[in-house]
């Protein structure tokens, strides 16, 4: 039963070559996209042009390649800004990945505690607290867990439910008049859960702390609008999205950019420079020191432009049915049990589980052979497998590109397994 | 890709029914190893008594790659002499690094050729040596404490 969506899945799938791709003799169901997502063809080929026709670096040469290039840069800035519905381009600042991007604000917390002059927003001390939550990537908490160490501030976690929600009861508790900042993850990749944002947000605005959101799994996948969601700064990657590795965002409300002590610094982020000291430029360049990758974000605006023509709305009307089948199937699997919400309400397709005590690593490797590409381990969410008992899950994500019958090659395919190692 | 040649029948039944498990004393060495991409664990014990290895137990947890090659290896260097045991560690080092090249020598390394196929998946081959690693590290550790013993 094909659900009514506005997502026509075959001719999406027309877009993406690799999914013509034979391992064996059967064509690959991709179901691994919450690691990667595969890229259509307009990125590809948008990527191509730039790097064919337009090449130069950005923002120093008048000769027209590098014109173009830096009207390809800042437009692509411009496109994502408009994706995520930033009030102005200058509030995204292109990173390398979600964790750079993540990094890049815990290292202007870290900078500002060593600054006197630094805007107390961000200075930390012992006695503060940051929050964050038990199901976490460890891109959002080990940062965190540095800059505890290295302030002396304390770090908290909201825990998690046995049903995979977050234990929203605890927010009063775990945020107080001592937090300076709560950081949390918008969808969790192991568990799949989409957190509602606005218990979290309500309890920091008053108690006066900043609100990061690790949205990673989220923007790929739901729509998300950074006016509506009263965050102050969201981190999300390339790759997840249809878009090329190498280049990730860290969109900030321009006046907190303007507080913050940059991370990296170097080329392309001054104003002026003398052999003693530097005066920075403003948000973004402040952040963009070095040659950035510049045909990646290329590559990024024609992914956003891609996911824009599908219409996020029908993204996540396909994902939410997809999420509804894949979880339904998957409890008719003897032995299968799901880590994390059981129901595709405030959930994502990406659905972890183990299976009867075969390792994840094995149900993996059966399923390769059965040409089908799943995550298997601990996800980079170790303090999530403690809190559910298991060392590692096998997770199935899916996207845009996948379809009903590809989870039921899944379903048969653990059939496969438990015969295996029976 | 064939299966069978990775899930031989003797990897199985070594997986499902592991030869030497369980952590035991005595034991001059201990080891702890982590597989840190999938979060397998085995924490490894060597007697050494005179210039055999006495007893080797263990405990683990990990896929059936890295559950079967502790159990086999258990049956290589168990009761071997330490520098037979560090031979069959070479060989089958070598093995794993062959990338389906090899084929390993049944006389020396037992129900271990089983592994040959393994070599071919670059993703697994560290599953395959976990258990191999710990042993030579818990080796280096009982050598050291016995050594300082004599010393003193």
């Amino acid at each position: 039963m094909e659900a009514v969506t506005k997502l026509d899945v075959e001719a999406v799938r027309a877009d993406f070559p690799i999914l013509k791709r034979m391992i064996g003799d059967r064509p690959i169901a991709y179901l691994d996209s919450a690691a990667t997502s595969q890229k259509p063809v307009q990125v590809v080929e948008a990527m191509r042009r730039f790097t064919e026709h337009s090449n130069a670096n950005i923002s120093r040469s008048v000769h027209t390649l590098g014109a173009e290039a830096t009207e390809a840069y800042e437009g692509a800035r411009a496109r994502v800004a408009a994706f995520i519905g930033a009030p102005s381009a200058d509030e995204v600042v292109f990173t390398k990945n979600s964790t750079e991007a993540i990094n890049l604000l815990a290292y202007a917390f870290q900078n500002a505690a060593l600054d006197p002059h630094a805007d107390p927003r961000f200075r930390l001390a012992p006695g503060d607290e940051i929050v964050v939550t038990e199901m976490e990537h460890h891109a959002n908490l080990i940062p965190w867990q540095q800059l505890a160490q290295r302030t002396g501030a304390t770090l908290k976690w909201i825990g998690i439910t046995d049903h995979g929600r977050l234990d929203l009861e605890s927010v009063p508790e775990v945020i107080t008049e001592r937090t300076k900042l709560v950081s949390f993850t918008h969808v969790a990749n192991l568990l799949g859960t989409v957190n509602p944002t606005s218990q979290i947000t309500a309890r920091a605005r008053e108690v006066g702390a900043l609100v990061g959101l690790d949205a990673s799994q989220s923007v790929p996948h739901i729509p998300v609008d950074v006016a509506e969601i009263g965050v102050d700064f969201i981190a999300f990657t390339g790759h997840k999205m249809l878009g090329p590795t190498g280049i990730g965002v860290l969109w900030a409300k321009a006046d907190l950019l303007d507080a913050m002590p940059p991370f990296l610094t170097g080329g392309s982020m001054i104003k002026t420079v003398t052999m003693e000291r530097t005066t920075f430029a403003d948000a973004p360049a402040k952040f963009e020191a070095g040659t950035p990758p510049i045909a990646e974000a290329v590559g990024l605006a024609a992914a956003v432009d891609y996911l824009d023509s599908l219409g996020m709305e029908n993204v996540r009307a396909h994902e939410k049915e997809l999420a509804g089948y894949m979880l339904e199937r998957l409890e008719t699997v003897d032995g299968l049990t799901v880590i994390g919400p059981r129901v595709p309400i405030g959930r994502s397709a990406t659905v972890s589980f183990t299976f009867d005590g075969v390792h994840p690593h094995d149900v993996g490797q059966v399923l390769d052979a059965e040409a089908i590409a799943v995550r298997v381990g601990h996800h980079c969410a170790k303090p999530t497998c403690d809190r559910f008992g298991v060392n590692a899950t096998t997770r199935a994500s899916a996207y845009v590109y996948n379809t009903h019958e590809e989870i039921d090659r899944l379903v048969e395919a653990l059939g496969k397994v438990r015969k295996v190692f029976s | 890709m064939n299966l069978d040649e990775l899930y031989q029948e003797v990897i199985l039944d070594h997986y499902k029914r592991p030869r030497g498990a369980g952590l035991r004393e005595p034991y001059e060495g201990e080891s702890h190893q982590v597989n840190p991409t999938c979060g397998d664990e085995i924490t490894l014990r060597v007697h050494v008594d005179g210039d055999k290895v006495a007893d080797v137990s263990y405990e683990n947890v990990g896929c059936s790659i890295s559950k079967a090659s502790a159990s086999v290896m258990y049956e290589l260097v168990n009761g071997a002499t330490v520098e037979d045991s560090l031979a069959r560690l070479a060989e089958f080092t070598e093995l794993m690094n062959s990338k389906g090249q090899a084929e390993g020598d049944e006389e020396t390394l037992e129900d271990a050729v089983a592994f040959a196929g393994v070599s071919k998946y670059p993703m697994r081959v560290k599953c395959a040596l976990l258990g191999w690693m710990a042993f030579k590290d818990a080796l280096v550790r009982a050598e050291a404490q016995t050594s300082g013993r004599t010393d003193a």
